[in-house]
C-alpha cells in the first residue's frame, strides 16, 4: 500500500509495516453471512475513470463564499477552514482545533452549519458557503449579530464566528423553540469563557424578534 | 497532513475505478478521514469523494421496514419521524450522537466506520497496533479508563465509538455494499466490524474497493417500542461512557416476547447482549428479569485497570433502560 | 443595541454593550493569527517524542524533502544570534525558577540536546504553506537517548520529601509561604468537632478556544510580535532577554486575544520558535499551537494534594485550621500556587496554620490558572465546612456566619470592605435556601437525587503600577491608551467607561487602546487587577489631562467640552500609579457567595447542575453587563472544575493523553443552566482610587465546593477528589 515514491512512512507515524484490508478482504468474506443482490457495470467504460487530482500539484478551486465567485489555488488536501483563513483572507472563521471538537470553525455550506476543519476545501465546490464575515446583509447585521451584542454573548470572541454561524441556522431551521432546544444545537459549539447562558439568550431573543 | 490524490467521480462505476490505486479510500462528509489523515492515524494515497455518485441518498419505507442511502446524512435521519415512530432508539442514537454540525456531514454510511477515539489511536509517539501494526498498545500498561470491557485482545483494548452501529445491530440491520468488481451483496451489520483479535487495524470485514451503499433496517415491534440510552459526562457532545440500545415486545399480560440489547463504550466492536436478550424472552417484565439480564450481560467483561467502573455503570443502565421500556 | 448617548459624567455602573462588540460579530476582530503579513511563512513545531533524556539525532532531510519546506531549525544549529546571553547560561541548578528570570526560561528553547520534559520542541518547520509546515513536521525524526519519565505524582509524594526552594515566597512578593498564628494541633486535640481530610484536584489545562499563535517578523535587529499573550510589556522584557536585545528593539501587538486565563501570561517556547525561524527564513512567519500541543507545549494547572483539618467548638465555632498543601512542578523548573493562602483570610478563627511544599518530577512546569490557588484551596476548605456543617448539624450558611471574620483575621487590621454577610443573605434568598441542618437524599425526582449546596468565595485585591496616557483632542474627543490587554474581560469598555466619567465626557467620545508594548507600561492582565491597577491609571492621566485642559481655557468654567472647543492642539498627559501602603493598613478582599442546586441521576451518577445563583462582593462595579458575564465564565469554570475537567497523563511515557476537546472535557452549552448573578456593592474607600476588588476569578473560587456539597446533599457521598464523574459515585451509589 506504501507508494512507491514515499518508501517511508512519517516518521511520527511510529514505523508502520501496513497491510491493507484486501489482506483478509477475501477471507473475511466467506465467513459473513452475505447474500449476492446482483452487479453494476464497473472498468468497461473508459469514461468512468474520473479526472485524479495529483496528491502536490495546487489546482484551481471555484469557490462560492458570501455570495461571491472566490477561485483559490489549492491541493487536494486543503481543508476549507485552511482554504478561507490562509489563501482567501477571510479569517473571521477560527481554527479552534483542526480535529472537529470545538466548531469554531462552523460555516455553513448551503445553509447548514459544518465544520470548515473537516471539510476539504474541494469537495465544496458548486456549494454556497457562508462565512461570518457574510453573515449580515451590508452594513445591517443580521439579528443574531445584534442580539449577542446586546446579550454580551461572548467574552474574548474567539469562539463568536462560529456560535453566530451555528446560530443563525437554528434561527433559520426554526430550531430555537425553547432555551433547552437552543441548548442541544448549539452544543457542538464551544466557549472557554462561558457565554453560554447569554449565547441562549441571545439566539432566543434574535428568534423572537425575527 | 499528509498530501494525497483526489478524484471525485460521478458514478459508481467511476468510484470503482478509481479506487483501485493502493491505498486509496474513499471520502464522505469527511468527519472521520479528514481528522484521522491530519493526526496520522490513516495514510491514504488517494481520496475518492462519492459525494457525487447519484442514488445513495435517501430514506425510503420498504416493505419490511426502512432502507437508508448510504449519504444520507446522520442530519437526514435523525430529523425523520416515520424512523422515529418506527424505531425510535434508531433515531434516538443520532440525536445524541455528535453535534449539529457533524450531523450535517456525516453520511450514515461512513459513521458506520467510524474508527476508535482510544487516545493513543492518535497519538503517534504511542504504540498503537490499530494505527501501526506491531507498534504495541500503550493502553495496556497507560491509560485505559475508556477501554472496552468486551472482545478486547492483547493487541488491543480500543472501544468502538459510534452510536448509531449500537442501535442498529440490535434490530438485525444490514448492509448493502458494492464491490470493486461490481458486485452488490446484503450483509448483516453484525458481520461487517472485527474482532481486534491480532489484526486491529482491521476494523471491518470490506475488502479493498467495497463501498456501503445503503442500510436496510427491519421493522419489528420491538424496534417500534426501543430506546438508546447515552451515558456522558457531559449532557452533550461527548462519546459515550456506557450506552445501551433496548427494544422489547411485550404482550397483554406483561410477558416479554422479543427483547433487543445492545451496548456502547464497552465493546471494542458494536456489542449485542444475545444472552441477556435470551433471558428476557418468555419472562415477566420486571424487576427479577432485568436484574438477571444485566448480570448476564456483563458475564463476559474483562475490565482493565481503570474503566471497571464500566461493568456497574452498564448493568445499572440497562436496568434503567428496561425499567423505562 | 443599547444607545450610546450616555450623559458626561455618568459612564461608571452602566450596562453598556463593548465596543469592540461590532468587530467581534463581523469577524473583524483580527487575533494574532488572523494578522496578514506580507510574505509570511508558517512554521509549525516539532515535539520530543520522550519525556525526558537527550535528542542522539535528527533526521530532517525527508523534511527538507516535502515540496514546500523552507527549513528546519533543531537545536544544532538555532540562529539565535550572537548576542542572546552565551550557551554557559544553560548550566544551572536542578529546578531554577526560570519564571523568575528576564527571558522567563526561553534561554533553553532549542539550545541544546537536553529533553526536559514531555513536550519539549526539539524542532521547527518552516515551510510556504501551513499545509507544508504541518506534514514537514511529521516527517522530522529524532532518535533519543531516553531515560524513564518520573511520571507519576503519587509515586513523586512517596519517594520524596516535599521540599520549598530557598527564598520562596507566594504572591504578592513578599507573602510567606508558612504562615502559623495561635496552636493549631492543641486546639485541634481540644475541639468538640473536628474535620480531617485530604482533598485532591487533577492537572488541568486552560485550552482557551484561542491556541497560542505569533507572528514574527524581523527588521534588522528589531522584532515585532503579533502575539496571543496576557501581558505585552512583560512578553516584551522576556524575548528581549532571551535575544540579548535592547528592550525597545522588541515591540508585541495584541489587540485581540482569544482567552487567557493565565494561561498567555509566561512566554512560552513557540514564541522564541517563531522567532527563531522567521530569522532563519528572513520572512514573516506565523505559528500557532495545534491543540494537541496546548496540552503540552504551555503550562496548566498543577495538580494538588491538600490536607484541610478543622477543629470547632460544640457550637461550630472554629477554633482551629490547619492547612497543609502539596504541590508537584518540574524537575527543570519552579512554580509555586499559592494554595492555602484564603484560608488565613476567610474565617475568624485563632488558631490557623498554612503550608505549601512541592514535589519534582518530569513535567513542563505549571502555571497560573484561573484563581490559582484559591480555586482548589477553597474547594478544599469550603468541602470541610460543609463537612462540619454536617457533623454540627448547623446550617452551612449559620455555620459560615458564626465564624465571619469581621476584622481581617491575618493581622489586627479592617477590611477595606467586606460585603460577604450580603452576599449570604441575598443569595441565599434568591437562590430559596431553606435554613437547616444537611440532611442527604431527602430529596428525588426519579431517577435523579436532588441536592443543594453552597460555598464561600474570597479573592484577593491585588494591584500593580500601571501606567496610562490621556489624549484630549480639540474636536471633542478623548483618547486614552495603556498597554494592557482585553481576552475577553472588557477592558477596551470598562476602561473607556472609567475615562468617561473622570473626564466629563459623553463615553462615545472616548476611545481607549490597547494591546501595544508601544504603548504606556501596563501589568499583566490577571490576577482580577487589571481595573483596580490600569483602571486607576486611566483615572490619574485623565484626571491630569481634564486639569490642564480646564486650566487651559479659564473662561470654561470647568467644562472639558467647552475647554476643548478652545484648544487648537492635541494634549497630552500620562500618569503611572502604583499601589500606596493600603496593603499593610486594610485586609482588601473581594468576597461572594455560590448557592447550587444538582441532580445526580441514581442510576448512572452521572451530575447535572440544575439552578445556580452567585451573590458577589467585587466591590464598585464598573459595567454591570460585562461584570456579570465575568462572574457567569468563573462559574461554568467551576462547574467544568467540579465535574469533568483532569488531564490524564500515561505514567509510561509521560504524555498527557486527553489532548483534544473531544477527551478534555470542558461544559458545553447544555451543561449550563442559567447563572443567576447579583453584585453587592460595599462602598471601598481604601483599595484603590476606584474602589474596584476584582472580578475575574471570584466566580470559580468556591464553585467547586458548592457543587461537591450539594452533590454530598443529594446523595450522602462526599466525593474529595475533583472531578465528581460518575466512576467515583457510582461505587457508593
Amino acid at each position: 500500500m506504501t507508494k512507491s515514491d514515499d518508501p517511508a512512512p512519517d516518521a511520527h507515524e511510529g514505523g508502520a509495516a501496513e497491510l491493507t484490508r484486501r489482506d483478509l478482504g477475501k477471507t473475511a468474506m466467506a465467513v459473513t453471512g452475505a447474500v449476492a443482490l446482483g452487479a453494476f457495470p464497473v472498468g468497461a467504460e473508459a469514461d468512468a475513470i474520473p479526472e485524479i487530482l495529483r496528491a502536490d500539484d495546487p489546482i484551481p478551486l471555484d469557490l462560492r463564499v458570501n455570495g461571491a465567485r472566490l477561485v483559490i489555488e489549492a491541493e487536494p488536501h486543503v481543508s476549507l477552514l485552511d482554504a478561507l483563513r490562509e489563501r482567501a483572507g477571510l479569517t473571521g472563521t477560527k481554527k479552534g482545533c483542526a480535529q472537529g471538537a470545538c466548531g469554531a470553525c462552523t460555516v455553513q455550506v448551503d445553509g447548514k452549519p459544518v465544520l470548515s476543519c473537516l471539510t476539504l476545501a474541494a469537495l465544496v465546490e458548486g456549494a454556497e458557503i457562508t462565512t461570518v464575515e457574510g453573515l449580515a446583509d451590508g452594513e445591517d447585521l443580521h439579528p443574531l449579530q445584534r442580539a449577542f451584542i446586546e446579550q454580551d454573548a461572548f467574552q474574548c470572541g474567539f469562539c463568536t464566528p462560529g456560535q453566530l454561524m451555528t446560530g443563525a441556522a437554528c434561527l433559520a431551521e426554526g430550531a430555537a423553540t425553547s432555551p433547552g432546544a437552543i441548548r442541544e444545537y448549539m452544543s457542538g459549539t464551544l466557549c472557554r469563557c462561558g457565554a453560554y447562558p447569554n449565547i441562549v439568550a441571545a439566539v432566543d431573543t434574535a428568534g423572537r424578534e425575527g | 497532513m499528509r498530501p494525497f490524490e483526489l478524484a471525485r467521480p460521478d458514478s459508481l462505476a467511476g468510484a470503482m475505478a478509481a479506487v483501485q490505486a493502493p491505498g486509496a479510500m474513499y471520502v464522505a462528509g469527511g468527519t472521520t478521514i479528514v481528522d484521522l489523515v491530519r493526526a496520522g492515524a490513516e495514510r491514504p494515497s488517494r481520496l475518492v469523494d462519492i459525494n457525487r455518485i447519484p442514488g445513495l441518498v435517501g430514506v425510503a419505507r420498504t416493505e419490511g421496514g426502512f432502507r437508508i442511502g448510504a449519504l444520507a446524512r446522520m442530519a437526514d435521519v435523525a430529523a425523520d419521524e416515520t424512523v422515529a415512530a418506527a424505531m425510535p432508539a434508531v433515531v434516538q442514537s443520532l440525536r445524541l450522537a455528535a453535534s449539529t454540525q457533524i450531523r450535517n456531514m456525516a453520511s450514515i454510511g461512513g459513521n458506520l466506520l467510524q474508527r476508535t477515539r482510544c487516545p493513543y489511536f492518535r497519538k503517534p509517539d504511542h504504540g498503537c497496533n490499530k494505527r501501526t501494526p506491531g507498534s504495541g498498545c500503550a493502553a495496556a500498561e497507560g491509560d485505559d479508563k475508556a477501554a472496552a470491557i468486551f472482545g478486547a485482545s492483547g493487541a488491543c483494548r480500543a472501544v468502538y465509538p459510534g452510536d448509531l452501529a449500537i442501535a442498529l445491530i440490535a434490530f438485525d440491520a444490514e448492509l448493502e455494499i458494492a464491490s470493486a468488481e461490481g458486485e452488490m451483496r446484503l450483509m448483516p451489520l453484525a458481520d461487517l466490524h472485527r474482532l481486534p483479535g491480532e489484526a486491529p487495524h482491521l476494523d471491518t470485514t470490506l475488502a479493498a474497493g467495497d463501498l456501503i451503499t445503503a442500510l436496510r433496517i427491519p421493522a419489528s415491534a420491538s424496534a417500534r417500542r426501543s430506546v438508546y440510552c447515552k451515558v456522558r459526562d457531559r449532557a452533550s457532545y461527548e462519546f459515550a461512557l456506557v450506552s445501551v440500545a433496548a427494544g422489547l415486545d411485550v404482550d397483554g399480560s406483561g410477558l416479554i416476547r422479543d427483547a433487543r440489547l445492545a451496548a456502547g463504550g464497552v465493546g471494542t466492536v458494536p456489542w449485542r447482549l444475545t444472552e441477556a436478550e435470551q433471558a428476557l424472552i418468555g419472562t415477566e417484565h420486571g424487576t427479577q428479569a432485568w436484574a438477571r439480564a444485566a448480570d448476564l450481560a456483563v458475564r463476559d467483561a474483562v475490565p482493565g485497570r481503570q474503566n471497571a467502573y464500566k461493568v456497574d455503570l452498564l448493568k445499572r443502565t440497562l436496568v434503567a433502560v428496561l425499567r423505562n421500556l | 443595541m443599547a444607545t450610546r448617548a450616555i450623559p458626561p459624567g455618568a459612564a461608571i455602573g452602566r450596562p453598556l454593550d463593548r465596543v469592540d462588540g461590532l468587530a467581534k460579530v463581523t469577524g473583524q476582530a483580527r487575533y494574532s493569527a488572523d494578522v496578514p503579513a506580507e510574505g509570511v511563512a508558517f512554521a509549525v513545531a516539532v515535539n520530543a517524542a520522550v519525556a525526558r533524556g537527550r535528542v542522539a539525532s535528527i533526521d530532517t532531510s525527508r523534511a527538507l524533502a516535502h515540496r514546500g519546506v523552507l527549513t528546519v531549525i533543531t537545536h544544532a544549529d538555532a540562529p539565535w544570534p550572537d548576542h542572546a546571553p552565551a550557551r554557559t547560561d544553560l548550566e544551572e541548578p536542578e529546578g531554577g525558577v526560570l519564571w523568575g528570570r528576564p527571558d522567563q526560561g526561553l534561554h533553553l528553547v532549542l539550545r541544546d540536546d537536553r529533553v526536559r520534559y514531555p513536550g519539549q520542541p526539539i524542532a521547527v518547520v518552516v515551510a510556504e504553506t501551513l499545509e507544508a509546515a504541518e506534514y514537514g513536521a511529521k516527517l522530522v525524526s529524532a532518535r533519543y537517548e531516553a531515560q524513564i519519565p518520573r511520571s507519576d505524582l503519587d509515586a513523586a509524594l512517596r519517594t520524596q520529601t516535599p521540599f520549598l526552594p530557598p527564598g520562596s515566597q507566594l504572591m504578592p512578593a513578599g507573602d510567606p509561604v508558612d504562615t502559623r498564628r495561635g496552636d493549631p494541633e492543641t486546639a485541634l486535640a481540644q475541639a468538640a468537632h473536628t474535620v480531617d481530610q485530604d482533598y485532591s484536584t487533577p492537572m488541568e489545562h486552560h485550552q482557551q478556544m484561542e491556541p497560542h499563535a505569533t507572528l514574527a517578523e524581523w527588521r534588522g535587529d528589531r522584532l515585532t510580535l503579533h502575539d496571543a499573550s496576557q501581558g505585552v510589556h512583560i512578553r516584551q522584557g522576556a524575548i528581549a532577554a532571551a535575544f540579548g536585545l535592547p528592550r525597545e528593539n522588541v515591540r508585541v501587538i495584541s489587540k485581540f486575544v482569544g482567552g487567557g486565563f493565565g494561561g498567555k501570561g509566561r512566554a512560552w517556547p513557540h514564541v522564541v520558535l517563531a522567532a527563531l525561524a522567521a530569522r532563519a527564513v528572513a520572512r514573516p512567519v506565523k505559528l500557532v499551537l495545534s491543540r494537541d500541543q496546548m496540552s503540552s507545549m504551555v503550562g496548566y494547572r498543577a495538580a494538588h494534594r491538600q490536607r484541610l483539618r478543622l477543629g470547632a467548638d460544640a457550637d461550630g465555632r472554629l477554633t482551629a485550621i490547619a492547612h497543609d498543601n502539596i504541590q508537584p512542578t518540574a524537575a527543570h523548573d519552579t512554580y509555586l500556587e499559592a494554595t492555602a493562602k484564603s484560608t488565613r483570610a476567610l474565617y475568624a478563627c485563632p488558631n490557623v496554620s498554612t503550608s505549601h511544599r512541592l514535589v519534582r518530577f518530569d513535567v513542563g512546569v505549571p502555571t497560573s490558572t484561573r484563581a490559582p490557588g484559591k480555586a482548589p484551596g477553597i474547594f478544599a476548605l469550603e468541602s470541610a465546612m460543609d463537612e462540619l456543617a454536617f457533623t454540627t448539624g448547623i446550617d452551612p450558611i449559620e455555620l459560615r456566619l458564626t465564624n465571619y471574620a469581621e476584622t481581617d483575621p491575618r493581622a489586627d487590621r479592617p477590611w477595606s470592605s467586606k460585603g460577604l454577610r450580603a452576599c449570604y443573605a441575598v443569595g441565599a434568598d434568591r437562590f430559596g435556601w431553606e435554613s437547616g441542618p444537611i440532611r442527604p437524599r431527602r430529596r428525588r425526582e426519579e431517577p435523579w437525587l436532588i441536592g443543594r449546596g453552597m460555598a464561600s468565595s474570597v479573592y484577593p485585591g491585588f494591584r500593580a503600577p500601571a501606567t496610562a496616557r490621556c489624549t484630549l483632542h480639540p474636536d471633542g474627543t478623548a483618547h486614552v491608551e495603556s498597554g494592557t490587554l482585553d481576552f475577553g474581560v472588557g477592558t477596551y469598555t470598562t476602561m473607556a467607561q472609567v475615562a468617561a466619567e473622570t473626564l466629563g465626557l459623553p463615553f462615545e467620545k472616548v476611545r481607549f487602546d490597547l494591546g501595544d508594548s508601544a504603548l504606556p507600561e501596563a501589568p499583566v492582565i490577571g490576577s482580577s487587577r487589571t481595573m483596580a491597577s490600569v483602571g486607576s491609571a486611566v483615572r490619574a492621566a485623565c484626571q491630569q489631562a481634564r486639569a490642564a485642559a480646564v486650566q487651559r481655557a479659564p473662561d470654561s468654567d470647568g467644562d472639558l467640552a467647552a475647554a476643548l472647543a478652545t484648544i487648537d492642539v492635541p494634549l497630552t498627559a500620562e500618569a503611572s500609579v502604583a499601589p500606596g501602603d493600603e496593603w499593610d493598613r486594610f485586609g482588601i478582599h473581594a468576597f461572594g457567595a455560590h448557592f447550587c442546586e444538582v441532580g445526580v441521576d441514581a442510576d448512572t451518577g452521572i451530575v447535572r447542575i440544575r439552578r445556580y445563583v452567585t451573590a458577589m462582593d467585587g466591590g464598585r462595579i464598573i459595567n454591570p453587563k460585562l461584570a456579570r458575564s465575568q462572574i457567569v465564565g468563573g462559574v461554568i469554570w467551576g462547574i467544568g472544575m467540579a465535574l469533568m475537567e483532569e488531564t490524564r497523563t500515561d505514567l509510561v511515557t509521560g504524555q498527557n493523553v486527553n489532548t483534544s476537546f473531544a477527551d478534555y472535557l470542558i461544559p458545553v452549552n447544555a451543561d449550563i443552566p442559567d447563572i443567576d448573578v447579583v453584585f453587592v456593592e460595599p462602598e471601598d474607600r481604601h483599595a484603590n482610587p476606584l474602589g474596584v476588588k476584582g472580578i475575574g476569578e471570584l466566580g470559580i473560587v468556591g464553585a467547586a465546593g458548592a457543587i461537591a456539597n450539594a452533590v454530598f446533599d443529594a446523595t450522602g457521598l462526599r466525593i474529595h477528589d475533583l472531578p465528581i464523574s460518575p466512576d467515583k459515585l457510582l461505587a457508593a451509589l
